[in-house]
């Protein structure tokens, strides 16, 4: 069963995709893969074209904090890529700031920062060599990276001395917590989280989470995808679900509890509920469906 | 900051944001440094193997004994000079790659760096690494053969050295290219293009000897013209004057190749952006 809502826009925002009073504007963007000129005719028949995100749309006030769940493969990441500047998008427009990612992205650059799953690095230099270089190629000197990253590296809660260490030789929460630092060091004005506490131990999660809410505080308008129902509630002043490419709900959670409560108490309603309400199936569910369709598309290439 | 803007961006800050390239290019050499022996010692046991064809042709006298000396030299230099141009285009050709490997692709490219700036930097790294492994390679392998340079005129080498390394950066941003459209085999594809300029550029063998079309493809290669011109000062020890020829010939092949090439790079960009290749798997 899947419901349709209504989309309610933050106060002092309006549904003009190009105010350039928004963060951010995604304005009806389709993604299609695999089905392009010169591909579409060599592959005929062999490659079945599939649509990532599908009609999507939302605005996002400065300082807020917007959340997108939705299973693997739900077009999460296609969405943040092409915010990133890194995907066009086939159809509809995207504005951040009122600035334009596809048709000029330099201007876009300098205000947006991101932080994936994958922390990426340069794993044999260390964390400060990594940010050295992501710190020059924003602008900064290096004197002013290196008491920046400093100063970010321990409010994340790591030791200083790690800060020279290669990459390879930190565990996974601490390499994601220098690509936190990464992310902020530039002062962006929109912060792209994309699944930013996924793979990571309870204590690391918690440091990620509690300086994103930190950041927040600092006026930083971020977009955070992920699939942890419980983050997004914690973090989210509203939140979008997403499955297969459509924005399918969109509210605050509490707004959206409401809506799916009906006769019970809201407080008995989780938002996995909601989700299931919106989408017709669990994230378990959405999660299986795509496997089996990533096969599908492997088998058919 | 619209795009014609940031092209605009003060020189200063040009400058640091391509050193920001050269940079992190240093620092990783410096954490790779056993490839880089590895590299150092493939390049010396290249080049010895390759300039003791000259010594074979003095025991068989397929070679006049007066000749054995220039053989020599044509080879060294030959060898030197491919070790040159190849360290260029490999290190062009990872521009991509090596963001791939390393999964930091996406984070490099969405930084606020003038594409031609960010190719720049990658360059100007490229050229120094070139020029300091092939110095390397050139100290190791010396000692083995009895060369003269006496002859030699090392300024107008240099300016023939100087003037054709430009073009070649124009080349390698073009095999750059190849990795981005490419995810999977693009590096492989890179390697062909090395493989014909090998050929066709009269790296171990005068371009004279070869086919007559595969000439006409050698007065394409700018390899050829930075060839001829470094064998012609350090064998013949011709001047500046004498190589004026040449050098125009590579610097037109630099006006046009990197601007050509840095337009092609940023078409191929928008491509692999329209189709979603710039990510860490293809």
């Amino acid at each position: 069963m899947s419901t349709s809502m209504t989309v309610r826009q933050p106060a002092g925002l309006n549904n003009d995709p190009y105010d350039a009073s928004a963060a951010l504007v995604v304005d009806h963007v389709v993604k299609e893969f695999g089905a392009t000129g010169l591909d579409r005719w060599l592959r005929r028949g062999r490659r079945t074209p599939y649509r990532a995100v599908d009609d999507v749309s939302f605005v996002v006030a400065p300082g807020e904090i917007y959340g997108v769940i939705g299973a693997n493969g739900s077009g999460k990441s296609t969405l943040i890529r092409i915010i990133s500047t890194l995907l066009l998008p086939d159809s509809g427009s995207v504005r951040v700031f009122g600035r334009d990612p596809v048709a000029d992205p330099l201007s876009v650059r300098p205000l947006i920062n991101r932080v994936s799953a994958d922390p990426s690095f340069f794993r044999p230099m260390s964390p400060m060599e990594n940010l050295l270089f992501f710190g020059r190629a924003y602008g900064l000197t290096g004197d002013e990276t290196r008491r920046r990253s400093l100063e970010l590296l321990l409010e994340l809660g790591m030791d200083e001395r790690r800060a020279n260490e290669p990459m390879l030789r930190l565990s996974r929460g601490q390499q994601q917590k220098v690509a936190v630092a990464r992310a902020f060091l530039t002062r962006p004005r929109l912060m792209l989280l994309d699944e930013p506490t996924t793979g990571l131990d309870p204590r690391s999660k918690r440091d990620v989470q509690r300086f994103v809410a930190d950041v927040r505080a600092q006026g930083v308008t971020i977009l955070l995808t992920t699939h942890d129902m419980e983050e997004a509630e914690l973090l989210c002043e509203r939140i979008a679900f997403l499955a297969g490419g459509r924005l399918v709900a969109e509210g605050t959670p509490l707004h959206l509890r409401e809506t799916v409560a009906g006769e019970r108490a809201v407080d008995d309603v989780d938002m996995e509920a909601v989700f299931m309400h919106f989408t017709g199936r669990s994230l378990e569910d959405d999660e299986e469906e795509e496997r089996t369709e990533a096969q599908q598309r492997k088998d058919a290439q | 900051m619209s795009t014609a803007d940031t092209y605009a961006l003060p020189r200063p800050r040009r400058v640091a944001l391509g050193w920001a390239f050269v940079e992190r290019q240093t620092n990783l050499w410096k954490r790779y440094w056993l490839w880089e022996v590895v590299w150092l010692v493939y390049g010396v046991v290249n080049t010895l193997a390759i300039t003791f064809i000259a010594r074979e042709a003095a025991n068989t006298g397929t070679t006049p004994s007066g000749q054995v000396q220039r053989l020599t030299l044509f080879l060294l230099i030959g060898t030197l000079v491919w070790a040159y141009l190849s360290a260029v285009l490999d290190d062009m050709a990872l521009v991509i790659t090596w963001e791939r490997w390393e999964g930091t692709i996406e984070h490099t490219l969405m930084a606020p760096v003038p594409r031609a700036v960010h190719l720049v930097g990658m360059s100007v790294f490229g050229l120094l690494h070139a020029l300091l492994r092939t110095l390397l390679i050139l100290v190791c392998s010396v000692p083995f053969f009895s060369v003269d340079f006496g002859h030699a005129n090392w300024l107008a080498a240099a300016a023939v050295i100087a003037v054709g390394s430009v073009s070649l950066i124009g080349l390698g941003i073009l095999t750059g290219i190849l990795p981005m459209l490419y995810p999977e085999r693009g590096e492989q594809m890179s390697f062909m293009v090395q493989a014909v300029v090998l050929l066709v550029s009269g790296v171990y063998y005068g371009v004279n000897v070869l086919p007559g079309w595969l000439q006409e493809a050698a007065a394409a290669s700018p390899a050829t013209y930075l060839l001829r011109g470094i064998r012609s000062s350090v064998l013949d020890g011709t001047g500046l004057g004498g190589q004026a020829h040449t050098l125009i010939v590579l610097a037109i092949f630099g006006v046009f190749l990197v601007p050509g090439s840095l337009v092609a790079f940023t078409a191929a960009e928008r491509w692999a952006r329209r189709t979603g290749r710039l990510k860490r798997q293809g």
